[in-house]
């Protein structure tokens, strides 16, 4: 080839088996040196001139009507600058538009122990602090729903007047193919009954906001945001300007983990603030209302029946969920389609239905938590399918790869699958593990356990319906040979703007160094949706690749004419542009972007991303779809103590098929921060409520909204971890690039549940698997009960008529057998607008007939 | 300087000394280490996460001891020296935790970091070579929930073997992950 193979000629593109000179190495990542020498500025780091400081009133009740709100103590206070009350903000935001039922300060009505009901602004945080206990707060006290259960029971009254059904906010039945005939064909049905319960992010940085007035009347708000694409739309309905007028920036987050992906009552509290006040406006979360805010994880019961052949393929599968929403719809119609949506991808599914529903009750409401609505039913069929091995007398890894969904294929829910090497995966942690030696075979105790799983690169369609692209990118490159990228994107501690800097870098053959990136401005950089459902490096990497491509060509073409060689004989590498084999006749890069710059003048390339269109053309197809699927496969070995039901994680095995590693240190991170997580769910995590007494209110309330007493691992806690990374590129990925931030997380629960069975010889379907679990279902072996712990029963759920959509095997066209809308069935699309009139008239339909 | 008693009450003028250099900082005397470093002396690099003692984003160093400065109060601090993170580099060299800390990944979102490097500062101070143990024990009120704590541990190790001038690296695994393909007799042990 040309006299250094690693690099990329032109014309060529970065072909899949082209070697990259710097994706695939372990660079510092380009926010390092700032992480580390605490330069980074987070949104709380920032402080402005006269800068107010501005607390929240939450309410102390779970579910009331505001009757009175008295400011006039706090107002009366030395150095109270203003205060905000909600119907000086009267518009509803929310992340989706099917759901916008969020008031930045409650109008009328407050629906969870911690719902914003005021704000005060003051010279200090201490006097706002102050004089927000001074604010008096009257309620008239309505029933509450503590739990899925409740609010079925519980029709009226309703949360929200929306909902599909009473207090179940949402209600989805989608059949693929003849489920019964499926269950039919199987050798044996197996059925069970599994609990995830919910958990919250926790992510070390709190919540904070700076809201800094501007002239004409302008706004920037800056803020720990995932999504500052949609908090700049919320900001433009609630404040009602126009979104030319209102600026928001992401600062680094803190963490993030899906818990900074709504927009949130705190952001245009301090915009409406600093245009009343005419100064900057700072909110900064205490940990406690980082607890309130929550958006975590949904508490799922899960029901699965699931048939297979004596050779343990899977012929059909029925799933029911029942979420605990909490107090608002955040994302929780996605996240309701998402504890369906992507059971398909792993292994050969030819008949499913999934039926979902989402319940209000009045509790912090429930969102995206990395996996978003997947893991809880992930859990629940990888530990489905390990008894399934047992009875069937396979080896759980073995009934795995029987069943592989193979690549480029459609599923039976209509989800186009790329590569997919969930196979490799597997037998990495088998042969890793020693898995075929020592499984089934380890000393009472000790224990070894197996699960997979899968996750989206980027969920296919943007929250709201639109034509434009997902991601933007935009590079402006001058004389100087800097070459500044802007990208909306943000940087949450995944690596964000490495993938971007790296990408760029090598298309264009340059340094790190030799890029500066400006990211996550909605006035200065082009939309990218954000930080969530693994999007980045597919969406971002695209655009990149895109403009970096452009401005390479551009280059090109001025360097041909200057050396009179053919464009597609240049390469562009260490920091130069030359003829491909002769080095020394070529230009340095900050020369040729001279030669461009003489050439055609100021320069400047743009590249945008739309991902593929998905064949699912039924109602509820928009969730699930992806341009391409990651895979992970774990075997964790714990080592419990059967008289105390104490076990300790002791060596983890993780195979994640990444398609290209950008940064395999970065990758590993990931990977590693997901084994992290997954064990703290598995073994401890837990956000749960409980009701004070009637004299003290009833109200339901957070057992513990602690740092502390939230239980999550620590250093002691961590076990050995091997991480494989199965690197083979994805077509449809930029550089064969797939997600890693989300996907590796999803295996672990159900593998340390299946690890204690091995163990034990008990079965915890339930998550967190605590010692007290296990000791409870050790003792119902010993009483000769079964050897399991974990629900019994699913309640009895209307989810409406199924859906019906034949599959890609039965010949079917990706639609439903018969459109819902002649069946009167609402659509689950559409805006909130068309809801709210659907409503009207459903409403004044009624009043007719009565 | 201010008299004191010209001062409202519950108001504290001090000096601070900090990274070597003085602050004289005007602050309501409740406040703790963690505010006044904050809001009166502009070193944000020292973060917070509770406020409470839980979580150790807030650790600065105090006379060369690892604390929570969210639990001490600014004027417990006079008369000591302070060190936070923009005082651990030498001019613009990083120090070799930071440098460890930013090659090797163990700052994701970098918000637990600058507690996690003070702490593990002071003990590469009184231990240049702990075993993992030891780093555990040290860094036990640390929490960090991107990394899975791995990483952190490994570049604590690495920046006490080059100050000691030793060459040990983290393993070759750790930068490009493990071999799936490696034969089991090597693994299996």
């Amino acid at each position: 080839m040309v006299a250094n193979p690693k690099v990329a000629a032109l014309g060529r593109g970065l072909e899949s088996e082209e070697e990259y000179r710097l994706i695939g190495t372990a660079f510092r990542r380009v926010d390092g040196r700032a992480k580390v020498t605490g330069q980074t500025q987070f949104a709380d780091d920032l402080n402005f001139p006269r800068m107010a400081y501005v607390k929240l009133v939450r309410s102390t009740v779970p579910h009331a009507r505001i009757r009175n709100i008295d400011l006039s103590a706090a107002l009366a206070m030395d150095g109270v600058l203003g205060t905000l009350v909600g119907t000086e903000l009267p518009d509803k935001f929310g992340i989706l538009p099917v759901s916008e039922d969020e008031h930045a300060l409650a109008v009328d009505t407050v629906r969870f122990v911690g719902d914003p009901v005021a704000a005060v602004a003051a010279v200090s945080e201490d006097i706002a602090h102050e004089a927000a206990l001074a604010v008096k707060v009257e309620y008239e006290l309505l029933p509450t729903i503590s739990s899925f259960d409740e609010a079925l029971k519980t029709p009226e009254p309703q949360m929200h007047d929306y909902a599909d059904d009473g207090n179940i906010h949402k209600k989805v039945s989608l059949k693929f193919g003849d489920v019964e005939e499926g269950f039919e064909e199987a050798d044996v049905i197996l059925e069970d009954t599994c609990y995830f319960e919910g958990n919250t992010h926790l992510a070390m940085e709190q919540h904070s906001a700076v809201g800094v007035p501007e002239d004409e009347g302008r706004v920037t708000v800056y803020s720990s945001t995932q999504t500052p694409h949609y908090v700049h739309r919320a900001l433009t309905k609630v404040l009602g300007l126009p979104a030319s007028r209102i600026r928001v920036v992401a600062c680094s987050n803190g963490g993030g983990f899906g818990g900074k992906s709504d927009p949130f009552n705190h952001e245009m509290v301090v915009a409406k603030l600093a245009l009343k006040l005419g100064r900057p406006c700072k909110v900064t979360l205490t940990r406690e209302e980082v607890f309130y805010c929550h958006r975590g994880r949904h508490p799922v019961l899960m029901h699965l029946r699931t048939g297979f052949t004596k050779d343990g393929s899977i012929t059909s599968q029925h799933l029911r969920t029942a979420l605990d929403g909490g107090a608002f719809g955040s994302y929780g119609v996605a996240s309701t389609y998402y504890t369906g949506a992507l059971q398909t991808t792993t292994y050969r599914i030819p008949n499913y239905w999934f039926e979902g529903a989402r319940a209000f009750t009045n509790k912090p409401p429930c969102g995206p938590k990395r996996g978003h609505g997947t893991p809880q039913p992930r859990f629940a069929f990888e530990v489905h399918l390990d008894k399934a091995a047992h009875h069937l007398g396979i080896d759980p890894a073995e009934l795995r790869l029987r069943n592989l969904q193979p690549p480029d294929s459609v599923t039976a829910n209509w989800l186009r699958i790329g590569s997919i090497e969930l196979g490799e995966c597997i037998e990495a942690v088998v042969r890793g593990s020693v898995w075929k030696e020592r499984y089934g075979k380890l000393p009472e105790g000790r224990g070894l356990g197996l699960a997979c799983g899968a996750y989206l690169c980027g969920a296919g369609l943007p929250i709201y319906w639109n034509h434009m692209p997902q991601s933007g990118v935009q590079i402006k490159l001058d004389r100087s040979g800097c070459v500044a990228v802007f990208c909306g994107e943000t940087e949450i501690g995944q690596g964000s703007d490495s993938v971007l800097a790296a990408i760029v870098a090598e298309v264009l053959g340059i340094e790190l160094e030799d890029i500066r990136l400006c990211v996550g401005d909605t006035d200065l950089t082009p939309v990218d949706l954000g930080s969530y459902s693994s999007r980045v490096t597919m969406m971002v990497g695209h655009a990149a690749m895109q403009a970096a491509e452009r401005a390479r060509d551009t280059i090109a073409r001025a360097v041909a004419a200057q050396l009179e060689v053919p464009e597609t004989e240049l390469v562009f590498a260490d920091r130069r542009v030359f003829p491909a084999g002769d080095p020394d006749s070529g230009i340095d890069f900050s020369a040729a972007v001279v030669a461009a710059e003489a050439r055609f003048g100021t320069l400047g390339t743009t590249g945008s991303y739309i991902p593929p269109r998905a064949p699912g053309r039924y109602r509820g197809a928009g969730v699930g779809p992806s341009p391409t699927y990651s895979y992970s496969a774990a075997v964790v070995e714990v080592e419990v103590d059967p008289q105390t039901g104490v076990y300790d994680c002791r060596h983890v095995w993780m195979a994640h098929d990444i398609g290209q590693a950008i940064n395999p240190v970065l990758a590993l991170g990931q990977i590693e921060g997901s084994i992290y997580m997954g064990l703290g769910e598995a073994m401890m995590e837990e956000q749960v409520f409980r009701r004070l007494p009637r004299r003290l209110s009833s109200a339901l309330v957070h057992k513990m909204p602690s740092l502390l007493e939230y239980k999550s691992p620590g250093f002691h806690d961590m076990p050995r971890m091997t991480s494989y990374m199965i690197e083979s590129r994805d077509e449809r990925a930029p550089m064969g690039a797939k997600e890693v931030g989300q996907g590796p997380l999803l295996p672990i629960m159900p593998a340390v549940a299946n690890a204690i069975f091995d163990a034990v010889g008990v079965r915890v379907d339930q998550v967190p698997a605590t010692p007290e679990l296990i000791l409870k279902a050790l003792e119902a072996r010993a009483r000769g009960r079964p050897a399991r712990v974990g629900p019994t029963r699913f309640p009895k759920v209307d989810y409406g008529a199924p859906v019906e959509v034949p599959t890609p095997e039965q010949g079917g066209d990706g639609r439903a057998k018969h459109d819902p809308k002649h069946r009167g069935l609402r659509s689950a699309s559409g805006t909130m607008k068309d809801r709210e009139d659907a409503l009207k008239e459903r409403r004044s339909a009624t009043l007719t007939t009565a | 300087m201010t008299s004191p008693t010209s001062l409202p009450p519950g108001v504290t003028a001090a000096v601070l000394r900090v990274n070597g250099e003085d602050y004289p900082v005007v602050f309501p005397t409740h406040h703790t280490l963690l505010e006044v470093l904050r809001e009166k002396c502009g070193l944000t690099g020292t973060k917070h996460g509770c406020e409470l003692g839980e979580c150790g984003a807030c650790a600065v160093r105090v006379d060369g001891e690892a604390v929570l400065s969210c639990l001490k109060l600014a004027v417990e601090a006079q008369g000591c020296a302070v060190q936070t993170v923009e005082g651990l580099q030498n001019d613009n060299e990083l120090h070799p935790l930071q440098r460890t800390f930013a090659d090797f990944g163990a700052a994701q979102c970098g918000y637990c970091t600058p507690g996690i490097l003070m702490v593990a500062s002071a003990l590469l101070d009184r231990n240049d070579d702990p075993d993992d143990a030891e780093i555990f024990e040290a860094l036990s009120g640390n929490l960090c929930r991107c990394t899975g704590y791995h990483r952190i541990v490994t570049a604590v190790r690495w920046a006490g073997a080059m100050a000691r001038g030793d060459d040990w690296r983290p393993p070759e695994e750790d930068f490009h992950g493990a071999d799936s393909q490696a034969p089991l007799a090597e693994r299996s042990g």
